[in-house]
């Protein structure tokens, strides 16, 4: 039987794939939509006896991350996996599908005065793609990146069977945690199909914080002053070309009242507002961005190296972006990356390129030096033997 | 595998030097257990190595001989995690106790495994930070073992546990070779499936650890009740309420007896059921939840509460709850500690279920209780001087864990699974689930020798290794069948 057919026997949406759905320019031959848990078991399983690569696919928001997959033959759309499966507001915990974009998780959630304390920096990403990226915004200074938040997984593996681990207790240390293992694995160890969150209250209030710094020593003492304060900051960002902002969240009176103590700290003229500042939380703007983690003590050799021109983001967690215009030639955005590298190495730092045009993607490592990589290598090779899952889109080639 | 060992010994002794290498029967015997004793082995060697270079020879000479290891930190872990094989080498971390490294401005440390939790928050302290992680064993406990169990404290409700507070962890892989595992470096997050592994999948050498800035202010109340279903609906109005406490404890009146005979703590008489309520924070956050809290717990019906002043009071209000494991020694001859978890909102059915446990079989069960988090430390009594008194203890102990899992919770919240609870597991996971998640072992290793028979019911056999000899598992699988 061909896969198509076979396909359609476990999955009502089935289609062959379309030129404009290529995954970094690699054109998948088949798209399947499974519409839950029992039928996207039925679409890997199906995959592997026909031998097919597979690459999940969410909003598309973070589809262009990584490198090209080797071989795209099915791509399992998640669209159709958008339940919130189950809130308990009284244990603080939530789980939802993969397909299920994260700001109507947050609409659904905010109706019960809570949140799941994760930034969505591109509009429209799902929970799946969110984990399988790892992504997060300012707030993880405080609350940390999605390893910190999903208490729970359940995926399917690359022979088509279900495995769940963790489960709905915050606390919890039975067995081994693949819910971390999962988060940032860009779809190579298995089909992401539901995740339970530990959620947080809606803080009362909040206020913004927003000076100017001058230059990379005043955005380091701007940053330490705010770290070795009694203020609490739920986040505290850099924004090229030079603003720090500080996030403060709690209750009314509390706030406002850290709020007078962060802008005396920092600047008299600080503003404070309710809401975010424009672009908060926001990738830079480019045509490549660069993940980076660049532990405190390393912003300010960091910001002389990038200049004031490059458009960069850092967060008090240590973890940055910066941006990269369409106009720099490939080898010139080599080289900075290498520079980059040079100056984040000495402080156990890592700059991985998050997506990039082709002809930069040519000439660059996306990933940089990969420390473990034989383990990571063999832990692969015992989630997908065959190397069907996004194929080469992962570090290593893995 | 006996002379496998014995050859062991002096190569061993010849990479470590004099006086590391313990291989006296009755030196050996001070490591057969961790802190659950009920499981004791004495281990065929002991190694007290000094550097992640050693380890890294010992893993190497373990490997290659086809000899189990275990690493053990300071013992006190509740599981049997650190419970030593008869046929193996335990490395015991305890002579690796340096803090290498503070970094304020990058609010971490780094520190080598045997390092004791506590003093890395007292080496902290003088800049105004400490190791949020506070397990009730901290004076003892090694960060090393924090890691390994994924340790969590009183606290952990507002701050989370171990896994949130490491940043990388340097590792001899049961290949015996050092790799650093970062927290965010590029590639799989292999910390994060490392930390809470319970010790299977390598030894960690160094530890990068979050520092976390000491709180602007503390206060702490308690708040007695007439019930333990008042205390409950305590609980939950308090979350309900958007409030995130730094902790929330509960005792029964069965472990408010205990610790009153123990520490006299002098919890206010009649109670059935007092809650321990801390908040930390910003002043004026702390001032404005306090108040909220203090209303929540009257309106629940607390007949009195009692606010700590200072930090002496604080820890006085403390004492009782610190002390309440040791203190059911004061009422009963022997107990069993249990440790499951349930969601929060379930707290007063499962009590209630426990209790009819209770009545039906005659076994007291104390209930001390991480109430914020849901996390139940039953402490199950019995006299170990009546035959047949402990198996119906352990019943009634083993049938909480039932209720927990009934109830979607989970048959360990802090202490691990360790040799004691593995045979739970496939009770709260499936056949797949457990196979999936040993895949990991697999990849990191094949060859089943590192801290074996912990944590799963039965090994996943890896396929063949090449080049290296099988561990004792397959072998041992065929000797229990005949
Ligand atoms: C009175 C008492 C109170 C306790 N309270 C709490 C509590 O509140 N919260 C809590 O979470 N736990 C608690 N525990 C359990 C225990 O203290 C923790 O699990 C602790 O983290 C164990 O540390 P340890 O150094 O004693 O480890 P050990 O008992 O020596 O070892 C524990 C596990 O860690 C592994 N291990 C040790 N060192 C390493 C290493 N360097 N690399 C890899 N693996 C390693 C061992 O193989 C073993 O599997 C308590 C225990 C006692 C006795």
């Amino acid at each position: 039987m061909r896969p198509l057919d076979a396909l359609a026997k476990v999955c009502a949406d089935v289609r062959p794939g379309e030129p404009a759905e290529g995954v970094l320019g690699v054109e998948p031959a088949l798209v399947a939509a499974p519409k839950n848990l029992a039928e996207a078991a039925d679409v890997m399983r199906v995959a592997a006896e026909k031998g097919l690569a597979v690459v999940p696919r969410g909003a598309e928001t973070r589809l262009d991350w990584g490198a090209p997959p080797e071989r795209c033959d099915l791509l399992i759309d998640t669209h159709r996996l958008d339940r919130l499966v189950e809130h308990t507001a009284g244990d603080l915990v939530a789980k939802a599908e993969a397909g299920l974009p994260m700001e109507r998780l947050g609409q659904r959630l905010a109706e019960r005065g809570q949140r799941l304390a994760l930034d969505v920096p591109l509009p429209g990403s799902t929970v799946g793609g969110t984990i399988a990226t790892g992504a997060a915004g300012p707030l993880r200074t405080l609350y940390g990146t999605p390893r910190a938040l999903v208490i729970g997984l359940t995926i399917v593996r690359a022979d088509g069977q279900v495995a769940r681990s963790g489960g709905k207790v915050v606390k919890n240390v039975a067995g081994y945690d693949l819910g971390r293992l999962f988060c940032g694995s860009y779809g190579t160890l298995g089909l992401i199909v539901e995740a339970t969150f530990r959620l947080h209250p809606i803080p009362a209030a909040s206020a913004y914080v927003t000076c100017a710094v001058r230059g990379p020593e005043d955005a380091h003492d701007a940053v330490q002053t705010v770290f070795h304060s009694p203020v609490a900051p739920s986040a505290v960002e850099y924004t090229s070309p030079g603003t720090v902002t500080v996030l403060l969240e709690g209750v009314p009176d509390g706030v406002s009242a850290r709020a007078g103590q962060t802008a005396g700290l920092l600047d008299e003229n600080a503003e404070i507002t309710e809401t975010a500042p424009e672009g908060w939380g926001r990738y830079p703007d480019g045509t490549t961005l660069i993940d980076i983690s660049a532990p405190p003590p390393s912003l300010r050799a960091l910001l002389t190296m990038l200049g004031p021109d490059i458009a960069a983001t850092w967060s008090g967690s240590g973890h940055g972006h910066v941006g990269l215009p369409p106009e720099m030639a490939p080898d010139e955005v080599a080289d900075l990356l290498g520079r980059l590298r040079g100056v984040l190495a000495r402080h156990h730092g890592h700059a991985v390129v998050r997506y990039a045009p082709e002809e930069v993607r040519g000439v660059i490592d996306l990933w940089g030096p990969v420390p473990a990589l034989t383990l990571m290598r063999r832990v692969k090779d015992q989630f997908d033997p065959g190397h069907r899952l996004s194929p080469g889109r992962f570090a290593g080639g893995i | 595998m006996e002379s496998m060992l014995t050859a062991l010994g002096p190569r061993l002794e010849a990479l470590l030097g004099d006086g590391r290498v313990i291989t006296d029967p009755v030196r050996l015997r001070t490591y057969e257990c961790d802190g659950l004793t009920t499981h004791r082995s004495t281990p065929g060697i002991v190694v007290l190595p000094d550097t992640a270079e050693q380890i890294a020879a010992i893993v190497r000479e373990c490997a290659a001989a086809g000899v189990p290891y275990v690493a053990r930190g300071s013992g006190t872990g509740l599981s049997g995690g650190a419970l030593p094989r008869a046929d193996g080498v335990l490395i015991v971390t305890s002579r690796m106790r340096r803090i290498l490294e503070i970094d304020v401005p990058g609010q971490r440390a780094v520190v080598e495994p045997g390092v004791i939790n506590l003093d890395v928050t007292r080496a902290v302290r003088p800049y105004g930070y400490y190791f949020a992680p506070d397990p009730s064993s901290q004076q003892i406990c090694s960060v090393g073992g924090n890691v390994a169990e994924n340790s969590g404290g009183a606290h952990c409700l507002k701050y989370g546990f171990t896994a949130h507070h490491v940043l990388a962890c340097e590792v001899v892989t049961p290949d015996g070779e050092l790799v650093e595992l970062p927290a965010d470096g590029p590639g799989y997050d292999l910390l994060g499936v490392f930390v809470g592994a319970e010790g299977t999948l390598g030894i960690t050498t160094k530890i990068t650890v979050r520092l976390t800035r000491v709180p602007q202010t503390v206060q702490t109340l308690l708040a007695a009740f007439d019930s333990i279903e008042a205390g409950g609906t305590a609980v939950s109005a308090i979350i309900g309420a958007g409030v995130v406490p730094a902790a929330i404890e509960m005792m029964d009146a069965l472990a408010i007896e205990a610790a009153e005979a123990a520490v006299h703590c002098a919890y206010p008489p009649g109670a059935g059921s007092v809650l321990i309520v801390e908040l930390d924070g910003p002043d004026a956050e702390v001032a404005a939840q306090f108040t909220e809290v203090e209303r929540l717990c009257r309106d629940a019906g607390a007949f009195e509460i009692r606010i700590a002043a200072d930090d002496a009071e604080r820890a006085l209000i403390w004492k009782g709850r610190k002390s309440a494991f040791a203190a059911v020694g004061r009422i009963s001859p022997a107990y069993l500690v249990q440790d499951g978890v349930i969601p929060r909102t379930v707290l007063p059915d499962v009590l209630a279920s426990i209790d009819a446990l209770s009545a039906e079989s005659g076994v007291r069960v104390a209930n001390v209780f991480h109430a914020g988090d849901g996390n139940l430390h039953p402490l199950v009594l019995f006299d170990d001087a009546e035959p047949g008194a402990e198996e119906r203890a352990e019943a009634v102990s083993g049938a909480i864990l039932d209720l927990c899992i009934q109830h979607g919770g989970s048959i360990t919240g802090e202490h691990g699974v360790g040799v004691d609870k593995s045979r739970y597991m496939p009770r709260m996971f499936t056949d797949t689930d457990l196979d999936t998640m040993q895949m990991v072992r697999c990849g990191f290793d094949p060859a089943g020798l590192c801290n074996p028979g912990k944590v799963f019911p039965t090994p996943r056999l890896c396929g063949e290794v090449p080049g290296k000899r099988k561990g004792p598992h397959p072998y041992e699988g065929k000797a229990d069948i005949f």
